[in-house]
């Protein structure tokens, strides 16, 4: 064994274990430090797949702001105070499970013995930051602009729902 | 480090979008210098704007499809006439909108940019070949949608309605976009032409398609998924519903045209799903509008029902490319807003106190107090039922025709069962404007506003122009040749690779 897949192992453990904590912990706060780990997790293993950009993007916007904006939401709404729930019963994990069950095996249908697969050879520069700058601003200048749209829609949208006077 | 490929771009093709967001921004910049103003300025710049927009879309049909903007902008038949509608459609809501904002006390300037972007959202979904570019422009569509509906802001059912809207809408598009990701796993490409040229890894591919279609049939308000429309017609102010009903439901159904011929490979899986589908979302739409006491939500049961009629064409078309073309479709889609957006104008009239009660007994006595209205609202009704002289009867006899030529004999008698059940329903309206209103509770309607009439006016000749000039009409909208489109091959960025 590799350290490579000795360190990819123990990523994909440590992932698992958040992933856990998120569904199976009782308090949010608790699910919440969990997704935290398992979001750094797969940083890291972004990281070792070579997209560096996608590692640090899954840091800084989800591993800090979305899950700023999760602890402050579960904070302000005191969910922690409430009694953890009592219901040993329902139907969510039986769905969860049966859809995640198909998800597999539709996965596990596509998914090759290690030895079929050769090493795709890789541009050095793959999944850095200039690379994705340069994709973002030429092929994908389009869908960057829409976006950018999708930003000031989201903005005037929220302004006129919730600001007391306009 | 510069062996990067600026790709081409065919600005004629990216214009009218483009022409869009701008007139949104403009409208929001004459809002944020005169506030306190009315918003007569406003709707000028914003059906300026759509005009030009409708020209440029209307100066292209004709040209050669093509792919730009590195294979993010699609410029072809369908989707120039889809985006055409759509522009018209917005249009529509806005002549008769201000009149009605003003009376529920709402006329927030905002809600014009937000409507156009909207608009602008529908556009860039019909107008590409790119999955990205779809989930964007279906985001952009939907965000504001989310906003407008909730527009009456003092009132809970308007909030209900956004917030329902807006959590199922979210659902909605983690579905697609879970499909969108799935396709990217299966193929490695998220353009639909290539995608559906790559056979590999079908499962994940049927797999993708079922995810796509939830999301999408839920944008197209189809059997399952239909739940939400009612009660967001309902809740939401009118005028947002009749932009509901139309501007957004094209941007699916027509999403959903451009994208199904395209995965022919997994046809077998889907189209079964699709046929029973339709079937029942005729059915379902039509038979819980009976028994409604409230317009709006008839109106979106209604709307559901005609949903279903628009897959049978589709399918129809899918079923068999060669004989039957997709211009049933784009025209029913046409006559089916431009009487709905007609149906919803008139109820506007039905607001009392900043108030909007759509109860049948809002219309008692419409017909006495205004007689334009009332014979509008009439020609409206009929064109959905489907009766001779009207557009609407010339789009289902297309549709049926279409089914017919196709083999799909079981949708073509679905369809016309459904639309003797609508009768029913229709001419309960109907029959709520000629009630005499003895307690004179329906006082309150009968001031027409000028856009109000326009509205009418344009809406109630394009329902009879499009039976008379209905040949002539089909063939414009109709695709040339859709099969010959000569598709310049988006250029990649060679940095990667």
């Amino acid at each position: 064994m590799t350290t490579n897949q000795i360190a990819f192992l123990a990523l994909a453990l440590l992932a698992l274990i958040g992933g856990g904590g998120v569904v199976f912990s009782q308090r949010p706060v608790r699910a919440a430090m969990c997704l935290v780990l398992n979001f750094l997790v797969l940083a890291a293993l972004y990281f070792m797949l070579g997209a560096q950009m996608l590692g640090i993007s899954q840091i800084m916007v989800y591993a800090g702001a979305i899950m700023v904006l999760f602890l402050f939401i579960v904070m302000m709404l005191r969910m922690d105070r409430e009694e953890p729930h009592k219901v040993w019963w329902t139907s969510a994990p039986v769905v969860g499970t049966i859809f995640g069950a198909l998800v597999l095996f539709i996965f596990a249908l596509g998914i090759r013995p290690a030895a079929e697969m050769k090493p795709g050879a890789v541009d050095p520069k793959f999944g850095t930051p200039q690379a994705i700058g340069m994709e973002m601003m030429t092929t994908y200048a389009w869908p960057f602009e829409v976006a950018s749209m999708l930003l000031l829609v989201g903005i005037v949208a929220s302004i006129i729902l919730a600001k007391r006077r306009i | 480090m510069n062996n990067y490929v600026i790709p081409t771009i065919d600005w004629t093709a990216a214009m009218p979008v483009i022409v869009v967001f701008l007139t949104g921004i403009a409208a929001l910049l004459v809002e944020m210098f005169r506030p306190r103003q009315n918003n007569n300025v406003i709707v000028g710049i914003s059906l300026t704007g759509l005009a030009v927009a409708a020209y440029l879309l209307a100066s292209q049909v004709g040209m050669p499809a093509i792919d730009t903007f590195a294979g993010m902008i699609r410029r072809d038949h369908l989707g120039l006439m889809l985006q055409l509608l759509m522009v018209v459609a917005c249009g529509l809501t806005f002549l008769f909108g201000e009149n009605y904002l003003r009376e529920r006390r709402m006329a927030y300037g905002e809600f014009y940019p937000l409507a156009i972007w909207s608009t602008a959202g529908g556009m860039i979904m019909v107008g590409t070949d790119h999955l990205l570019m779809i989930f964007i422009g279906l985001e952009v569509l939907s965000i504001s949608l989310y906003c407008m509906a909730g527009l009456a802001r003092e009132e809970q059912r308007s909030a209900e309605s956004a917030l329902k809207y807006f959590l199922l809408g979210s659902l909605a598009s983690a579905f697609l976009l879970y499909g969108i990701a799935f396709f990217y796993g299966a193929t490695g490409t998220l353009s639909l032409t290539q995608i559906g040229m790559n056979g590999a890894q079908m499962n994940m591919q049927i797999l993708a398609t079922a995810f796509v279609l939830i999301g999408l049939g839920f944008k197209a308000s189809l059997f399952p998924f239909h739940m939400w429309t009612p009660d967001v017609y309902q809740g939401a102010p009118t005028n947002v519903s009749a932009f509901l009903a139309t501007v957004s439901k094209i941007a699916a159904l027509g999403l959903m045209a451009r994208m199904l011929p395209v995965l022919g490979q997994t046809q077998d899986f889907w189209f079964p799903v699709l046929f029973w589908l339709s079937m029942l979302t005729m059915t379902v739409g039509n038979v819980s509008a009976i028994g409604q006491t409230d317009l709006k939500r008839m109106l979106g049961f209604s709307s559901i029902a005609h949903a279903g009629y628009v897959m049978v064409a589709l399918l129809a078309h899918l079923k068999n490319p060669k004989v039957v073309s997709l211009d049933a479709m784009v025209f029913y889609l046409a006559v089916y807003s431009v009487a709905t957006i007609g149906a919803f104008a008139v109820l506007t009239l039905a607001v009392r106190n900043a108030q909007e009660d759509a109860r049948a007994s809002a219309l008692h006595g419409l017909w006495k107090r205004n007689r334009f209205a009332a014979g509008a609202f009439i020609v409206f009704l009929i064109s959905l039922i489907g009766i001779p002289f009207t557009g609407g009867f010339l789009g289902k006899l297309l549709i049926f025709q279409g089914a017919l030529q196709a083999d799909l004999l079981p949708l073509a008698i679905v369809l016309g069962v459904n639309s003797a059940i609508s009768v029913a329903y229709y001419l309960f309206m109907a029959k709520a404007v000629f009630v005499d209103d003895e307690e004179l509770t329906g006082a309150r309607v009968g001031q027409t506003s000028g856009g109000l009439k326009l509205t009418c006016v344009v809406c109630a000749a394009a329902v009879f122009g499009s039976w008379f000039f209905g040949s002539t009409l089909q063939s414009l909208l109709g695709a040339p040749n859709e099969a010959a489109v000569k598709v310049e091959r988006p250029v990649v960025a060679q940095t990667q690779r």
